[in-house]
């Protein structure tokens, strides 16, 4: 298909503004802009046959089963959509004076208390956005709050299991720490002897989803907080994972101090084909003072934003984060209530734990103990057998209508491919996909060659990956 | 039943039977008995109806202001009904990353068309996926630059308070050195910039027009870092460059800001959009996701996330950045923004803003509020308040408008192609109502 | 699996040549390159960069793997194979033609394989 760049003809366009009702004002010349400007011209039905073409050439929850691992790809409810598009909300000013936006600051401080409780924290920030950017700045408050107590030259490491997301080594080396990477014993846990021997005087803190990457529930979860605790570090919990553990256990109750949440994975909004996400970040009272600024606080004249805050590790963005993302997360958690809330983990450890057992009997799921809300498959065996990797299975999976699993993640498993279902799909859907899975892993072993050569029904086949980091074409390319 | 569940509880009785258990609480024996949750106290789940009135309520509490004077950082501007349904479309909205190349062409493309976008307006060769927002693209931008034997950034005290605040704190976490170069007359002067340029400094962080509406002059800013060795960081709003020099033409190294002002709301501050943009010398060091152009295996042209390596899912720590998400369905707006607009409706919206601007800052110096600095503006400007700002802005909200943002004693102005004539003219005379009494 | 008879090798897969001018050569071996795969890109060092034998001192990367590469010998760099940053294919093609960096001042560890000794290891390790 054309890009818009290749259907652009000169003098198209509609026109969107009425003429200007003020004088013109000359600009100095050394100022304007002398260099063309080759955005598309294009008629407005042209325009919406465009993206109407894009739309076609892409897969989104709403268009078939999406069990991407630690996505956590639930359905998105359409109401909470209609909310975020009030103008009410929408035409609000990030500066509006504070009297003037008590909505606003109602919705943060509502979802704020309502988080608190799921998570067992006392504070939340709704201004990192993104997960990976929750975790810088949950990393920065352990730091502050080690400045604080003076112990930031001797803390200088933060222990991290070899199955954790890359985010989290990237966001603690973005704050200037060591990482120091725990094995995973066979048990698919936390190697305890290994921990136990890591932590001491110069940690800084620990880094941990649970369920882990491979959805396993880390049992000694309380061992580790407690040992990390002991040694004067802090234990930080990266909520990617907290869709299976709803209204069952919270993080605070593990022992963590810190945590992020994704609002666009647990709490079903939308990923938008990569963001905007929110990676609010929740925190014991002890880390409350190193929260960005400002905060809401409610005071007898109503809510309002508190920037005099001495300790804080400042802004990590602008305004107050992503603000319509909270929105969305408020109408979710409102819909559910403390009833839903647990219904939709244990669907999602439901739903994961038949799906895995309808999988070749869990013949292929890596570490035999039990899942949480997803399930790691190692495919090393098949492919010693048949050739057939994990990618080649995930392929195939395209031709069934089917978003294929988190590939070659976690790092520790060969041939991974990680699954979660989520809760909001039935049981057709998951006998449906099974049954994929199922033919595929015969036909790994009947028609190996033809396997190699999925998908068949995409509007493209397998792209060149290598060409394209080799020698990079990162834009259109004018005449 | 709760959670958007689709099932019954019949059903999912049968499945735990299928599994060997007979009760929820069996898929939880993992997990610890003392660590398990008391009862949420928060109320119970509520019907559509009902969660749709409390969101309405909230919104009511809210004031919708007809007219605004004000910017600072966050631009009204008019976003054309396709622009705003094109990013609504469901597919967009419920798709994740694209990583599986063969059915996400569709969102690689629209990233792809973006990148390009942001090219042609900042003059640049490469352009990312897109980033949290212009604050977090700035301080991105300046760890991106730090090298061994040059680390230090120097940062335009005159760059947006919040780019200023967020590029801090990420050079405080990252022990990046820095300084912050004062302003005079709403300009940091090119002779502080020559004696604080040293063989240690990696980059300069720019901002024009400046947080006060003011072009600072970068081709000169230019010309003295790259003559010291250092890199120039531009940050910049993406309207102004329809009709202004862009980065790329005044020598910027790399191009960074806020892209809210291509048709995303105001939206209480977010989600907004960073752009980032650099010279094809530092294509690897950019972080965040990039789109990049290929042939699949029948040869057809096809679209892929590339240079992966750079990222954390691979490199770990020590990749320069744990960035992940970008902003794809914002970048698909400004995107769908732009190519509704056309070059010449973007240029007329960028002309709206300056003659605007320039018309309402001499209707209010007509009147006692002077421009505090001299220097050329694009569509924002400082004047003196003389019955102070407060008394001023709350006359303005009461007749409905949002002035300006009281800053340093004065009042920041900010003028859109949103403003009628006659909008400028109430506004105009409401303030010269007050200063008279 | 070509193995040249006139270079020195390492357990980490790089190679090492002796030049006449005094100085040293350093790239990856062919069972390297084949074990990576298709590279992509390579980050190399600068010229007066310290080597370290043992150390990290570039790093090649595949579509979806980055991979460490240790420096063999101690010396200082004096010349990096600019050609690699446009065209890392050249690396999958010829490894023993493809040299990363050019070390001057070098210091050989005793612990370098011969080529046979080289061989006799790609063989243990299967």
């Amino acid at each position: 298909m054309k890009l818009i760049f290749e259907k652009s003809k000169p003098g198209r366009g509609t026109a969107m503004l009425p003429p200007c009702d003020v004088p013109f004002a000359e600009m100095d010349e050394s100022l304007k802009r002398k260099a063309p400007l080759p955005l598309p011209e294009i008629g407005e039905g042209e325009l919406a046959r465009h993206y109407s073409e894009l739309e076609r050439r892409t897969h989104g929850v709403n268009n078939g089963f999406y069990p991407l691992g630690s996505c956590t790809m639930k359905y998105n409810p359409h109401l909470n959509e209609d909310i975020a598009m009030m103008v009410g909300f929408n035409r609000i000013h990030p500066l509006q004076p504070e009297r003037t936006a008590q909505g606003c600051l109602g919705i943060i401080h509502l979802a704020e208390k309502l988080y608190c409780e799921i998570t067992g924290m006392d504070a939340i920030t709704f201004q990192p956005s993104a997960g990976a950017h929750g975790e810088f700045t949950g990393i920065a408050m352990i730091r502050a709050y080690h400045q604080k107590n003076g112990e930031d030259e001797q803390r200088r490491e933060i222990l991290i299991p070899d199955a954790a997301h890359g985010t989290n080594p990237a966001s603690a080396a973005m704050n200037g720490y060591k990482v120091v990477t725990i094995p995973s014993g066979p048990d698919g846990c936390t190697n305890m002897e290994a921990f136990r021997s890591a932590v001491g005087p110069k940690t800084a803190g620990v880094m941990l989803t649970n369920p882990n990457t491979l959805g396993i529930f880390e049992k000694n979860i309380a061992e580790i907080t407690d040992l990390v605790h002991t040694a004067g570090g802090l234990c930080y919990y990266d909520g990617a994972n907290l869709n299976a553990v709803m209204g069952i256990v919270n993080p605070g109750a593990m022992g963590f101090d810190i945590i992020h949440l994704n609002l666009h994975k647990t709490f079903s909004t939308p990923h938008g084909g990569g963001g905007p996400g929110s990676g609010a970040v929740g925190c014991k009272e002890i880390l409350r003072p190193f929260l960005p600024v400002p905060i809401v606080s409610e005071t007898k004249n109503g809510y309002t934003l508190e920037y005099n805050r001495p300790d804080s590790i400042g802004k990590v963005r602008s305004f107050y984060g992503n603000f319509l993302v909270v929105v969305r997360a408020l109408c979710y958690i409102l819909s559910l209530g403390s009833d839903g809330v647990k219904e939709a983990s244990e669907g999602a450890v439901l739903n994961a734990n038949y799906l895995r057992k309808k999988i070749a009997d869990g013949k292929y799921v890596a570490y035999k103990e039990p899942s949480m809300h997803e399930f790691v498959l190692g495919l090393s065996e098949l492919k010693k057998e048949t050739g057939i990797s994990a990618l080649d299975i995930a392929k195939g999976l395209l031709d069934y209508g089917i978003h294929p699993p988190t590939m070659y993640f976690p790092l520790i498993v060969e041939e991974a491919l990680m699954v979660e279902p989520t809760e909001t799909e039935t049981r057709e859907t998951l006998d449906e996909a099974a049954e994929a899975f199922n033919t595929l892993f015969r036909m790994a072993k009947e028609e190996p060659e033809k396997l190699h050569g999925a998908p068949f029904t995409t509007p493209v086949k397998r792209p060149d990956e290598v060409e394209a980091a080799r020698h990079p074409i990162l834009r259109y390319q004018f005449d | 039943m709760g959670g958007y569940i689709p099932m019954a509880r019949c059903e999912q009785e049968e499945m735990l039977a299928e599994l060997g258990l007979s009760k929820m609480e069996d898929l939880f024996t993992e997990v610890p008995k003392e660590l398990l949750a008391a009862p949420l106290e928060m109320p119970k789940g509520k019907s559509e109806y009902e969660v749709r009135r409390i969101m309405e309520d909230f919104g009511r509490d809210n004031k919708i202001f007809k007219t605004c004077f004000r910017g600072a950082g966050a631009y009204r501007h008019y976003a054309p009904a396709i622009a705003k349904h094109v990013s609504a479309k469901e597919t967009f909205l419920t798709a994740y990353t694209p990583y599986q190349a063969e059915i996400s062409q569709g969102g690689l493309q629209a990233i792809f068309e973006f990148q390009t976008d942001i090219c042609v307006l900042t003059g640049m060769d490469i352009s990312n996926a897109s980033v949290y927002d212009g604050a977090t693209a700035a301080a991105e931008a300046i760890v991106m630059c730090r090298e061994r034997k040059r680390e230090k950034a120097l940062i335009y005290s005159n760059c947006n308070p919040d780019t200023l605040s967020v590029a801090e704190t990420y050079c405080k976490c990252q022990d990046i050195p820095y300084e912050i170069l004062p302003a005079k007359d709403g300009l940091v002067d090119k002779e502080l910039l020559k004696e604080k340029l040293d063989e240690t400094v990696s980059c300069v962080l720019v901002q024009s027009p400046n947080y006060y509406g003011m072009f600072e002059g970068v081709e000169e800013v230019s010309e003295i870092a790259h003559a010291a060795g250092a890199k120039v960081i531009h940050s910049g709003n993406p309207i102004a460059m329809a009709i202004i020099n862009s980065p790329g033409e005044m020598g910027a190294d790399i191009a960074v800001g806020e892209a809210q002002p291509l048709g995303l709301s105001l939206a209480y501050g977010g989600p907004y959009l960073g752009y980032m943009a650099c010279r094809e010398a530092l294509m690897r060091r950019l972080p965040g996701r990039i789109v990049g152009q290929t042939v699949d295996e029948n040869g057809e042209r096809c679209f892929v996330l590339t240079m992966q390596a750079r990222e954390q899912h691979i490199r770990r720590e020590k990749a320069s950045s744990s960035i992940c998400s970008n902003q794809a369905l914002c970048a698909l707006a400004a995107s769908a923004y732009i190519a509704s607009m056309g070059p010449e409706g973007l240029r007329c919206v960028a002309q709206q803003c300056y003659d605007k601007a320039h018309y309402a800052a001499q209707r209010l110096e007509e009147v006692g509020y002077k421009r505090r600095h001299q220097g050329e503006f694009f569509h924002e400007f400082l004047t003196e308040c003389p019955p102070g700002p407060e008394q001023v802005l709350q006359k303005l909200e009461a007749e409905g408008i949002l002035g300006g943002l009281a800053v340093d004693g004065g009042i920041l102005w900010c003028c859109t192609e949103m403003n009628t004539r006659a909008e400028i003219n109430r506004m105009v005379a409401i303030c010269e109502e007050v200063a008279l009494i | 699996m070509q193995i040249k008879s006139d270079l020195s090798y390492t357990k980490n897969h790089e190679w090492v040549e002796k030049t006449s001018d005094g100085k040293a050569k350093i790239g990856i071996t062919d069972y390297a390159q084949s074990e990576l795969g298709d590279l992509v890109f390579i980050n190399l060092p600068q010229v007066g960069d310290a080597l370290s034998a043992g150390d990290a001192f570039a790093d090649v990367e595949s579509v979806k793997a980055v991979s460490d590469i240790h420096a063999p010998i101690n010396g200082t760099v004096s010349a990096v194979n600019e050609a690699l940053l446009d065209e890392p294919e050249l690396i999958n093609q010829d490894s023993y033609a493809a040299w990363f960096v050019q070390v001057e001042q070098p210091d050989f560890p005793s612990d370098l394989l011969s080529a046979a000794e080289y061989e006799a290891f790609l063989k243990e390790e299967g």
